[in-house]
């Protein structure tokens, strides 16, 4: 499955008719959004968390490259290895560096946005090594040769048929007439085919929610507990993981974790809050022989000090798009990248450039609720607005839309004339919008009127509205009443 | 350059803005050292016997079952009347953490006791907590020959024993003791803080429980 960006529009339209994918979406309505509210109304310093933890990002990332020296020096002091790389290619070429010094033959995987950020399964597969996805939606994804549709939850857009169809089709193993039409025999089939993978496999790859300057560890935050098997039970644990990810201390850590799960899946704390400090000491019965940690910028360093730094802010908690009206239309394959809905839609064009993903930050009604439910208060519309700007100067909008656009900057900027214009344009429009209010199409106006009518003018202009407003309020000020 | 200088020097450009550089290390000396903590919700700042109460309340609400013993000797029994009771083979695996061993495991006589690390025949382990956290009735176990990792995520069936002493209020308590018993900055190799039993919602979004790790987490807490 290829990632296009620029195929957003058509990729909407087929999913907009998907019935399979449409049935699935449902369920993203249904359950994350009545969870998050629920577990954020029973905390009542959820707000004030929200703001500490938008204050410690802003901190960090104003210190960074100093937080990011302490973190390596306390990662090398517990015996583990910090690589740096500056590109998606150069992290993929550094671990299967790493996966190479290790006779590695496969390689189990947590779930982790970085590594399909750098196309690491590909990468890995290309040069014989196996890559086995461990998560239970990255593994299902992983088998249809599909990407996550979601960043928390990769394989929402499949219903449990489809599951079956997949699990049938690859584990011919087993028997044939085994039940598998409930989730929980699912659940089992796979816990089954993965667990001696996990003891075979020589490297254990895991993606990182913190890395803490203050201790050098990395910190997953899971439900399964198939990240700490893959880190616990390969003989190299290697983190990937971007520069933003790290806070300073344990304490702050804590402070973002109480916002995280609340806002990702509305629990009060994942089952699994795992913090991992280097290799296997000498007393150690269990863990890997090596730790690896790969730092990759791939863009981030770019974004600091722009009007997008606040993007860095982000934790992959996936509420904005669990309340994106555009991603419960469409999905998160539509897109055509790694981090759909609104965050993807600030983040890819600034990892990518603007040229080939500006669809992106244009899929958005502006609606705010991104904003509004953001545990690190990102600005996500204002930033999507700021890339719209960005895809205007350097003439990438459609024509037709530039062309409107100067026709009414040319009024605007001429609000004697806007005024007039507006005047008798806006009764002309009422005059034919019939007895419906609607109009079902309108010259110059096809690209809206082809999917829903435009609602017809009341007649009168906002500016007249707004003056009449003035004079009766004068009136019953006047009369003694209060306004 | 390295790619480390690159990054580095990009970062540095990028985040300094007006600040001076002595400003700069002196703000991240002082986060460090001082490690301030922000925002404790109300309810993890309850008196001792409350806490007690909020952990266990919260534990079972996030899937946990609960059983309260009066000392260290009674454990034996309670772990074989767990395993009686839903029909599992009386096996268990554990490490050498000295506040288990002291219970007295052979009066069970049925019950046979492996030592060290699992490797995945399990069907139940037993690891001793090193703290809980009422605030969201939450385990803190520490990685080593005591309580190896693997014990918490190969076993089916994961039975911790808990001091109800060492039930805090707060994560933060949590890494307020490890400061002190290991230095500041100093942890070991992991620190699995764990809510429930292993769960994965990945299929329709219902949630079922024992994905990849122990279907059923069983605290006993010592008075």
């Amino acid at each position: 499955m290829e990632l296009a960006a620029k195929h957003f529009k058509t990729n909407a339209s087929k999913a907009l008719v998907d019935q399979q994918l449409q049935k699935a979406l449902g369920n993203v309505q249904k359950g994350f959004i009545t969870k998050r509210r629920k577990s954020a109304e029973a905390l009542p310093e959820f707000e004030a968390l929200r703001d500490n933890a938008r204050d410690i990002k802003n901190h960090t990332l104003a210190h960074l490259d100093l937080y990011l020296e302490e973190y390596e020096t306390k990662v090398t002091e517990a015996g583990g290895h910090v690589h740096w790389a500056e590109t998606a290619e150069d992290a993929r070429r550094i671990v299967l560096d790493i996966c190479k010094k290790a006779d590695a033959r496969t390689v189990t995987k947590g779930k982790s946005m970085i590594t399909e950020e750098i196309a690491l399964n590909d990468h890995l597969a290309a040069n014989g090594i196996e890559p086995v996805e461990t998560d239970l939606g990255e593994y299902i994804i992983q088998l249809r040769g599909e990407h996550p549709s979601h960043i928390i939850a990769p394989a929402v857009h499949l219903n449990k048929e489809q599951v079956e169809g997949d699990f049938r089709r690859v584990h011919t193993h087993l028997e044939d007439s085994r039940d598998l039409s409930e989730p929980v025999a699912l659940l089992s089939e796979a816990r089954e085919v993965l667990r001696e993978r996990y003891f075979t496999a020589d490297v254990g790859v895991t993606g990182a929610n913190f890395l803490i300057a203050e201790t050098g560890s990395s910190v997953i935050v899971t439900n399964e507990g198939n990240g700490d098997l893959t880190q616990t039970l390969g003989k190299v644990h290697v983190v990937v993981a971007s520069i933003e990810k790290i806070v300073p201390t344990l304490e702050d850590t804590s402070q973002i974790l109480r916002v995280l799960a609340r806002s990702a899946t509305g629990q009060d704390m994942s089952v699994y809050t795992t913090f991992s400090t280097g290799p296997k000491r000498e007393e150690d019965p269990d863990g890997p022989d090596e730790y690896h940690v790969v730092l990759l910028d791939n863009g981030r360093s770019s974004m600091l000090g722009t009007e997008y730094q606040d993007m860095l802010r982000c934790i992959r908690c996936g509420a904005c798009m669990n309340h994106c009206p555009v991603y419960h239309a469409v999905g998160g394959h539509a897109y055509g990248s790694v981090y759909p809905g609104p965050m993807g839609a600030v983040l890819t064009p600034s990892l990518n450039g603007i040229d080939e993903t500006g669809q992106l930050p244009n899929a958005s009604t502006f609606c705010g609720r991104c904003e509004s439910v953001c545990p690190m208060r990102i600005p996500l519309p204002k930033m999507m607005r700021h890339w719209r700007e960005r895809e205007f100067e350097r003439n990438l909008t459609p024509a037709t839309a530039r062309y409107g656009l100067k026709l009414w900057a040319f009024f605007a900027k001429r609000p004697k004339l806007y005024r007039l214009a507006v005047s008798f344009g806006m009764p002309l429009l009422s005059l034919f919008g019939g007895t419906s209010r609607r109009f079902k199409s309108l010259p110059l106006a096809g690209g809206w009127t082809r999917h829903r009518d435009l609602p017809a003018p009341e007649g009168r202009t906002f500016l007249q509205a707004w003056a009449q407003r003035d004079t009766l309020k004068q009136e019953a000020t006047s009369h003694g009443s209060t306004p | 350059m390295s790619a480390r200088e690159a990054v580095l020097a990009k970062v540095r450009n990028a985040a300094k803005g007006n600040a001076s550089d002595d400003e700069r290390q002196a703000a991240v000396t002082a986060r460090l050292s001082d490690t301030p903590l922000g925002v404790i919700p109300a309810r993890a700042k309850l008196p001792k016997n409350g806490q007690l109460e909020l952990f266990c309340s919260m534990a079972e609400m996030f899937g946990a079952t609960m059983t309260r013993v009066s000392d260290y000797k009674a454990v034996p029994a309670e772990v074989s009347e767990y395993l009686r009771a839903r029909n599992l083979p009386a096996e268990v695996r554990m490490g050498a953490d000295k506040r288990l061993k002291k219970a007295d495991w052979a009066a069970e006589k049925n019950l046979e006791v492996r030592h060290g690390a699992s490797a995945g025949a399990d069907l139940t382990g037993v690891s001793h907590a090193m703290a809980g956290i009422a605030e969201t009735g939450t385990l803190a176990l520490l990685s080593g020959p005591d309580n190896p990792t693997t014990i918490n995520f190969l076993p089916e069936h994961h039975i911790v024993v808990l001091k109800a002493s060492e039930i805090k209020g707060d994560m933060e308590s949590v890494w307020a003791k490890l400061r002190k018993s290991r230095g500041k900055g100093e942890m070991p190799r992991a620190v699995n803080l764990v809510t429930g039993p292993s769960r994965s919602g990945d299929i329709e979004q219902t949630i079922i429980l024992g994905a990849h790790g122990p279907r059923a987490l069983h605290i006993v807490i010592v008075e």
